[in-house]
């Protein structure tokens, strides 16, 4: 594993210059990129995510999808560093089910949220290097997602993208889903089918320009029905 | 008492080193077991915060990421895993000994908060961007968080660390609430959120929070605010608007105008010019409003929309968050307006 005195802020390496000798330590972190997206609407979320495992200048897996199935109203989207994100998902996982057996019903949305929080928290001085979006059904089934950042901050969004191209991708989700800087447009209320349309050119856009997004995407779907999966080709160079 | 045994709580005056303790909470099978938090076992202040500790978690958090160089590090480890609620040997802060992990992502920061009080309660603004070193994370993030009915916190600093401090806050005044039958006043508040802080002192935690609340004769009625003119003299020093400051540095500060975070030198030299004791709730909105509005202009970490909350007697009231976009609109048309005034 490289250590992360080559690599700047997120991954991306740094110009090559020599200045002096320079003590490399070892760092915990790594940074496997990818890209998670979360939307929702009325009666429905959607989670999607890109495929790709990739650490500098290499990639490890291009079958590697972000979302985990947490319940069956609930999706979570990970990115960062991959060692963190299967450790975390394992935790949760752990932790939903001691909530059921202790309080025989299932985790809802909102308390996946807050526990999460706390969990985070708890590592606030060497935290997990993981970007979450949790997306699903609330007790009155309409869409919810809550966007965390690495140390357990979080608040429930309506749209929410996080991971290596999130810069990219949250200024075209905030003019097409929540319509802003556009002047006298129309403001209809999303349905699924525009929505998962959306997604997909959103990535699509997304793997254009981000070196670490790419391979496939994942989408999950998630609705009173259940979770519905698709998976989508995505450029592989 | 029947919240204690549901919460694991022990009395407060029984110290938290005797062994009763870890039979206790491995015996007790309740669902409160499993909540994860901080532990505060090496705490000897007088308030024992005995919180559940999570099973997986048997480091404290000041410990995660130091290089330890003690022999019996693993069998330190094995302890506290058997025994969760074990009290852990106090460390060395946490500064002072070996580096802790540098991270490869930076904390959301900077904002504009400010508080001040006036004969009309007690005046709360702040901006609602959360910035991560260039990116807004999030334009529509929330800096007041309402603590009880007569409390509300401006939070400034790390979003994580407020928010969570908040719930702690929180939760640890609705306990003294139920135990003592009354509510804490402000200062209390303040007090208590600074000693729970001073552990942390020396490491990233960074939590700089303005406690604003009314204090007493909400529920008297009559006696603190209705015949408040004739008995001013001896009420004021025990009821009405409160204003603190606490730092995670360990700075805890009465006052009656505060200003916090990277914003705040503009909206001092508003607020500096323009609040009196005797303003009217109007007159204070306005102002708390053009202040934040004068401070997202100019500082880059600032922005998007103002929320403004007002604290009286009888509790806090919260204004619709308004977008700022509009409002430099509308000052752009006043400028004109005044230009072709003047030529003409």
């Amino acid at each position: 594993m490289l250590s992360m005195q080559n690599f700047g802020d997120n991954g991306k390496m740094k110009d090559y210059h020599y200045t002096g000798p320079v003590e490399h330590r070892f760092s915990p972190y790594a940074f496997n990129g990818g890209t998670v997206l979360a939307v929702a609407g009325e009666d429905f979320a959607i989670v999607a995510s890109d495929t790709r495992l990739s650490e500098g200048y290499s990639i490890h897996s291009r079958d590697s999808p972000k979302c985990y199935k947490l319940t069956d109203t609930t999706v979570i989207g990970c990115s960062g560093f991959h060692g963190d994100c299967l450790t975390l998902t394992k935790i949760i996982d752990a932790r939903l089910k001691m909530y059921k057996h202790s309080n025989n019903k299932t985790m809802t949305s909102g308390a996946i949220a807050a526990m999460l929080s706390t969990i985070l928290y708890s590592r606030r001085f060497f935290p997990y290097y993981v970007y979450n979006i949790i997306g699903g059904l609330d007790e009155e089934g309409k869409g919810a997602v809550y966007s965390f950042d690495p140390v357990g901050s979080y608040q429930r969004d309506t749209y929410k993208a996080g991971g290596s191209a999130s810069a990219m991708l949250q200024p075209l989700l905030d003019n097409q889903i929540g319509f802003k800087n556009m002047e006298g447009v129309q403001h209809v209320p999303l349905t699924k089918d525009k929505a998962v349309q959306l997604v997909k050119d959103v990535f699509i856009s997304a793997a254009e320009r981000d070196v670490y997004t790419g391979d496939a995407l994942r989408i999950c779907i998630i609705t009173k029905e259940g979770i519905n999966e698709q998976t989508l080709p995505l450029r592989k160079d | 008492m029947a919240l204690q045994d549901i919460c694991n709580f022990q009395d407060i005056f029984v110290d938290s080193s005797t062994t009763e303790c870890p039979s206790a909470l491995l015996g007790k099978k309740t669902g409160c077991n499993y909540v994860s938090a901080l532990p505060f076992q090496n705490s000897t202040s007088l308030f024992n915060f005995r919180i559940p500790l999570a099973e997986y978690l048997d480091e404290s958090p000041t410990q995660f990421g130091q290089i330890s160089t003690s022999q019996d590090h693993s069998t330190a480890l094995l302890q506290e895993s058997t025994i969760s609620c074990f009290p852990l040997p106090l460390s060395p802060p946490p500064a002072a000994s070996s580096q802790a992990v540098p991270l490869p992502f930076p904390m959301s920061h900077g904002t504009t908060t400010l508080a001040f009080a006036f004969q009309g309660g007690v005046l709360a603004a702040a901006d609602t961007r959360s910035s991560c070193s260039g990116l807004v994370a999030c334009p529509a993030s929330q800096k007041i968080l309402p603590i009880h009915s007569h409390l509300v916190s401006t939070t400034s600093g790390t979003s994580a660390d407020c928010a969570l401090w908040k719930r702690i806050l929180s939760r640890e005044l609705r306990l003294y609430q139920l135990r003592h039958r009354r509510q804490l006043s402000t200062g209390g508040a303040a007090k208590l959120l600074s000693h729970m802080l001073h552990p942390f002192k020396g490491t990233k935690l960074c939590v700089a929070a303005t406690l604003c609340g009314w204090d007493g004769g909400e529920v008297d009625g009559g006696h603190g605010t209705g015949g408040a003119q004739a008995d001013l003299g001896g009420c004021m020093k025990t009821c009405g608007p409160r204003l603190f400051y606490v730092c995670s540095d360990g700075t805890r500060l009465q006052g009656t105008l505060f200003s916090v975070g990277s914003g705040s030198p503009y909206a001092y030299s508003i607020l500096d010019q323009g609040v009196k004791w005797g303003l009217t709730v109007d007159e204070a909105t306005s102002i708390a409003r053009e202040a934040v509005y004068r401070a997202t202009h100019r500082d880059a970490y600032s922005g998007n929309n103002v929320d403004i909350y007002h604290i009286t007697s009888t509790g806090w009231t919260r204004r619709n968050r308004e977008d700022l976009k509009e409002e430099y609109y509308r000052e752009k048309e006043r400028k004109e307006r005044k230009m072709r005034l003047d030529m003409a």
